[in-house]
């Protein structure tokens, strides 16, 4: 099956939180250096506070735009429970990176559901490649909170074989020129976070 | 030329614009609205565009420009088709002049629509082609390749997506702008244009034999091709299209693929070559039966919503690779057809511990959303709800629990005055906002006053359509093109219709909104009361106050938490908090506090004094 050759990614998180520039920077990053890539996100309905899907796949010819499950060779989460509601896709030996923010839904603050304890350990109960990052924290002494989502890029970076060169210009083309440098700063401090984890 | 990344629905509008086309015009509705949305803002200097009120009128001013000879294209979703059905039941007897397409995007697994039909029904019951592009790069070709259709035929096109051909990306690669430079002139031609009964009839014996030429033509169509595999193995042939062709050629890499972008009229010449070359006949599409059926009537034996007994390919839902797998799995497994199929190679899965239940996370109205007043005051009332589409929808969910019945756009004043004109035993209020007014309430409306009803109506006019991620209507004052234009008043339509009793409230204001719905229940006459104000989230303003909980006052008893809105949070004790980086400050929730523990202070101080 050409899943095989197939480099698959998720992003995962709430409506709003910038998964969307996250995975476009992956799909530039991976035509700048040749290959066929294809996306798919949600939109709609999902956009109000719900739960939010970003999926990126490339290799040499890719057919479906949608992730088979157990074949994720990395899922990023910026939010910190998300992730779980899509632990199916990530291949067993796939990587997880996940925010430590908490969005808490309108079911848990109205009292019809609970937000499920989870720390870093419970967490790596079920993502055994598991990197954990302060990604609000981290963007905020960057300077600027939404930079956390290309922190997480950055991370989920190490898993992908895509150059240097390649990143860097993805984020030059994806984000406005004022930004770049802040969310260059940003990709290769999750970067590192990634490779001392 | 430049290969770049482009969306279905992006790929689209590049299409219209190298194919040359001069109008563009549609409704809003998931999955559609970028098509519209890309073509204004990229190629809106060299291609007119507008958003129209609704689908029909979309549909029928498309038509218009083709009589002159000028290409026309319409876009919609799925239920759009509904509406514009009228237009287009006809315009396949009439035919059109310059090339007409109408994109209408399809929703398997409704992720955003309220059913979940397949056009390829509809274009055949109107006897007109319909296209279907796999990815991006289709997309784009077939926009180009259904206007030569058109023209060459006569007939409208429709070109349908899905809801993951549109939003998903692929590479595209740029071809050249066509310049036709044609004139755009009406040329008189009663036969052709006026469908009274006398001439309709000569158009009904000209439509049958169009479709049979289409059919001919649908048969050696580079849209329709087979993919021979390489080993020459002929045992079996799968017939698929749009979206799920990629899934086949994942999960059936070695089978023999007729891959379909042209099914109606059906190809039947090439549809009876391919199942002789085969042994077994696989047809394997997205939601109906639509292809498997008509091969039935030729005569050739297939596979596919059923395998004998089971059922194999699923008839709702949206398909994807994992669903295929599960399909060849079944293949495998039966006698009749496991000759033919192995098992799929089963992915390595791992072992998961007990997962933690992970609450909901449904849409919701936003923080500051104007519609959250109007149903929190509406919620005190015994009254039954006809409720209509937009995010006023999101109403129904707890704790709001507001909307009793949807049906359609414009359903909410209809159904409202259908429950009265019933004397059902309790008052009956209907709510839809102004989008949906422009698009189908005034006729509705026009009706409680014609007929003397007595229902009361709220129109939510929150000065933009929203749902569909916030385009411009009549009520707007700007065009799609970010002109200036009339901004038409609803309170003032109502009247000018003969409507007596009109009010004006705003929905943050729980007081005056709850006023005016009880004079409107209460009296024996049809009321409108439009709740205006504007989408936050549209029109963004910086809020001047900071909303929070003084907690030494906050006697936790939980009323705020009845507004459903996402900036209150509570903890495990109770404890009520704001959450700051959400509040949009509307203030609504300090209205429902008895305990005066929800105040306000200074936007730039935290600690700052109440205001
Ligand atoms: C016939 C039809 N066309 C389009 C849609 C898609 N659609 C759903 S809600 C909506 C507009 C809602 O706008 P409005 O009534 O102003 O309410 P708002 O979302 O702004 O609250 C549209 C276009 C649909 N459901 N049905
Ligand atoms: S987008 Fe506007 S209208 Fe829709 S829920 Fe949010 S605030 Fe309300
Ligand atoms: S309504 Fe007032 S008193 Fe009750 S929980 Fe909310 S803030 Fe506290
Ligand atoms: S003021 Fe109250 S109701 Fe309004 S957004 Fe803030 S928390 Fe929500």
């Amino acid at each position: 099956m050409s899943a095989k050759e197939t480099t698959n990614v998720v992003f995962v998180g709430v409506g709003g939180q910038g998964i969307l520039l996250a995975s476009a920077i992956v799909a530039t990053a991976a035509l700048e250096s040749g290959y066929d890539v294809k996306t798919n996100e949600i939109h709609g309905m999902a956009q109000r506070g719900g739960s939010v899907l970003a999926q990126v796949r490339y290799g040499k010819k890719v057919y479906s735009p949608l992730v088979p499950k157990g074949t994720a060779t990395a899922i990023a989460s910026l939010e910190r429970t998300e992730a779980i509601r899509y632990v199916d896709y990530l291949a067993p030996d796939g990587l997880a990176v996940i925010s430590d923010q908490v969005i808490v839904p309108v079911t848990v603050s109205s009292g019809a559901a609970k937000y499920p304890e989870l720390d870093e350990s419970g967490l790596r109960e079920i993502f055994p490649k598991l990197v954990y990052v302060p990604a609000v924290e981290r963007a905020t002494e960057l300077g600027n909170v939404r930079a956390a989502n290309v922190i997480l890029l950055g991370a989920l970076s190490t898993k992908l074989d895509l150059t240097d060169e390649a990143w860097q210009d993805a984020i030059k083309k994806r984000v406005k020129p004022a930004f770049v440098d802040l969310n260059l700063k940003a990709f290769y401090l999750g970067r590192d976070l990634a490779q001392n984890a | 030329m430049a290969k770049k990344l482009l969306s279905g629905n992006e790929a689209i509008a590049l299409g219209a614009y190298e194919s040359d086309c001069s109008v563009a015009t549609g409704y809003p509705g998931t999955p559609s609205t970028e098509i519209l949305e890309n073509i204004s803002k990229r190629y809106g200097d060299k291609i007119y565009c507008e958003w129209s009120p609704n689908e029909k009128v979309a549909f029928e001013a498309a038509v218009g420009a083709s009589t002159t000879g000028a290409r026309a294209l319409t876009t919609m979703k799925l239920v759009g088709l509904n509406v514009a059905a009228d237009p287009l039941m006809t315009l396949s007897y009439t035919g059109v002049a310059g090339g007409f397409i109408a994109v209408v995007a399809d929703d398997p697994g409704m992720n955003s629509s309220q059913d979940e039909q397949d056009t390829r029904l509809f274009a055949h019951f109107a006897k007109v082609p319909v296209l279907e592009p796999a990815d991006s790069q289709e997309a784009k070709e077939f926009v180009k390749v259904g206007f030569e259709i058109s023209e060459q035929f006569g007939t409208p096109v429709i070109l349908r997506t899905t809801t993951t051909v549109s939003h998903s990306r692929g590479v595209v690669e740029e071809g050249t702008a066509l310049e036709l430079n044609r004139p755009h002139s009406f040329k008189k031609d009663p036969q052709r244009f006026v469908p009274i009964p006398a001439f309709a009839r000569g158009m009904r014996v000209r439509l049958e034999d169009r479709v049979e030429r289409l059919s001919k033509a649908a048969s050696v169509s580079s849209l329709n091709r087979v993919e021979w595999n390489e080993n020459g193995d002929r045992k079996v042939g799968i017939v698929t299209s749009s979206a799920t062709y990629q899934y086949v050629k994942e999960v059936f890499p070695e089978a023999n693929v007729l891959k379909l972008g042209w099914c109606y009229p059906f190809p039947d010449d090439l549809l009876l070559e391919f199942a002789k070359t085969v042994r077994t006949v696989v047809v394997i599409e997205e939601l109906e039966d639509f292809v498997e059926q008509h091969m039935k009537a030729l005569g050739i034996a297939t596979i596919g919503k059923r395998l004998g007994n089971e059922n194999l390919v699923p008839k709702y839902g949206p398909l994807d690779v994992d669903v295929l797998l599960e399909v060849r799995k079944k293949l495998s497994a039966n006698p009749a057809t496991s000759k033919a199929f192995s098992a799929p190679v089963a992915e390595t899965k791992r072992e998961l511990p007990a997962l933690p239940t992970l609450p909901n996370r449904p849409p919701v109205l936003c923080p500051g959303c104007p519609h959250r007043g109007l149903f929190y005051a509406l919620g005190k009332f015994d009254v039954v709800v006809a409720g209509d589409i937009g995010c006023y929808s999101l109403g129904v969910a707890p704790p709001l629990n507001c909307m009793d019945t949807i049906l359609c756009m414009g359903g909410g004043i209809t159904v409202a005055h259908g429950i009265d004109v019933a004397k059902n035993d309790r008052p009956v209020v209907g709510v839809m906002g102004d989008s949906t007014f422009f698009h189908s309430g005034m006729t509705g409306l026009m009706d409680i006053v014609y007929n003397k009803g007595k229902a009361t109506i709220v129109v939510l006019d929150n000065r933009i359509t929203a749902m569909t991620g916030h385009q411009d209507n009549p009520g707007t004052g700007k065009t799609i093109m970010g002109e200036e234009t009339f901004a038409a008043s609803i309170s003032d339509i109502a009247k000018a219709m003969g409507m007596k009793n009109v009010v004006t409230v705003n929905p943050r204001k729980l007081d005056e909104t709850s006023a005016a719905l009880k004079t409107a229940i209460e009296s024996d006459e049809a009321w409108l009361i439009v709740a205006k104000e504007p989408c936050p989230l549209a029109y963004r303003k910086k809020a001047d106050h900071e909303v929070f909980v003084d907690q030494e006052k906050c006697k936790k008893c939980g009323a705020c938490l009845k507004l459903g809105c996402p900036a209150i949070e509570r903890d495990e004790n109770k404890v009520v908090t704001i959450n700051e980086s959400l509040c949009a400050s509307c203030d609504l929730c300090k209205q429902v506090c008895k305990f005066g523990a929800l105040s306000s202070r200074d936007a730039n101080s935290s600690q700052g004094g109440l205001v």
